[in-house]
């Protein structure tokens, strides 16, 4: 069952909301180092974002923007970054995500580059998370029928 | 920094009490849109004052770069609350009204 639900305040509010959300999902990222946050939390914050438009907006409409493919590309890109840096590191001789070796082809000492190592992970897993999290609430909010399901209600 | 304090339990006191309120309604009231009704606005005033109170509470330590800077994330957090809060409220009353949830009404007083 998939509802047909219009509200200008919603829909508003979610314009007004979208950019902050993300702009605070990249500031959790960002500061995974440190403090409390990282990769994963921050996907989830931007799956939010994300689930937010497709709530606010009918699913046609927001799958338009943030389609099923999309979904998938993101998905294999995340997993492709984390697997490629570890892969990096096993070819430039050591072991798998032992990134102090990156300092080889980085222009870095190899405390700096354990630093930037550790933030391609961690951007492997934002945007890996980020498109599991929405294909996941998509799976649910379509009982995993995607496509025919929307196509005959659109009709 | 004394007057911060004070400042700073008034407010915290403030949202204390709407968030009471709230609750006292959510627990009182007879049907969802009454309860949506008191949850709605007490639990929104409730943590706009609570968390107010905090940023201002987070100034006493002295006004360095550092504490006004985490103030003003917590003033962030406020102005979120305060957009959010009423929209959610509308939408699960909206949600609510589409799926016929029978509004209470005087002729059916619960015995």
């Amino acid at each position: 069952m998939v509802r047909e639900f219009e509200d200008v305040i919603i829909q508003t509010l979610c314009r007004f909301l979208v950019p902050f959300i993300q702009l605070y999902s990249l500031y959790v990222f960002a500061h995974g180092h440190s403090s409390p946050g990282g990769g994963f939390q921050g996907g989830c914050v931007m799956a939010a974002a994300f689930v937010l438009i497709f709530i606010a907006y009918d699913l046609n409409e927001a799958k338009r923007r943030f389609g099923e493919k999309a979904l998938l590309i993101f998905c294999c890109l995340g997993v492709f970054i984390y697997a490629g840096t570890g892969w990096a590191c096993l070819l430039l001789g050591s072991n798998f995500l032992d990134y102090g070796f990156l300092s080889k082809v980085l222009p870095t000492d190899p405390v700096k580059a354990r630093y930037y190592g550790m933030a391609m992970i961690e951007l492997g897993v934002q945007i890996a998370v980020m498109a599991v999290m929405v294909s996941i609430f998509l799976d649910l909010v379509t009982r995993g029928e995607h496509e025919e399901i929307l196509e005959e209600k659109g009709a | 920094m004394i007057i911060l304090t004070i400042l700073a339990i008034i407010f915290i006191l403030g949202g204390v009490f709407f968030f009471t309120t709230a609750t006292i309604g959510l627990l009182r009231f007879p049907d969802f849109y009454c309860r949506m009704h008191a949850t709605g606005k007490g639990d929104t005033l409730g943590a706009l004052l609570a968390v107010t109170g905090l940023a201002i509470y987070n100034l006493h330590h002295g006004f360095s770069l550092a504490t006004i800077l985490v103030s003003i994330k917590i003033i962030f957090i406020a102005v979120f609350i305060f957009l959010a809060n009423p929209t959610a409220t509308h939408a699960i009353m909206r949600a609510g009204l589409d799926s016929d949830v029978e509004p209470w009404t005087k002729k059916e007083v619960p015995k």
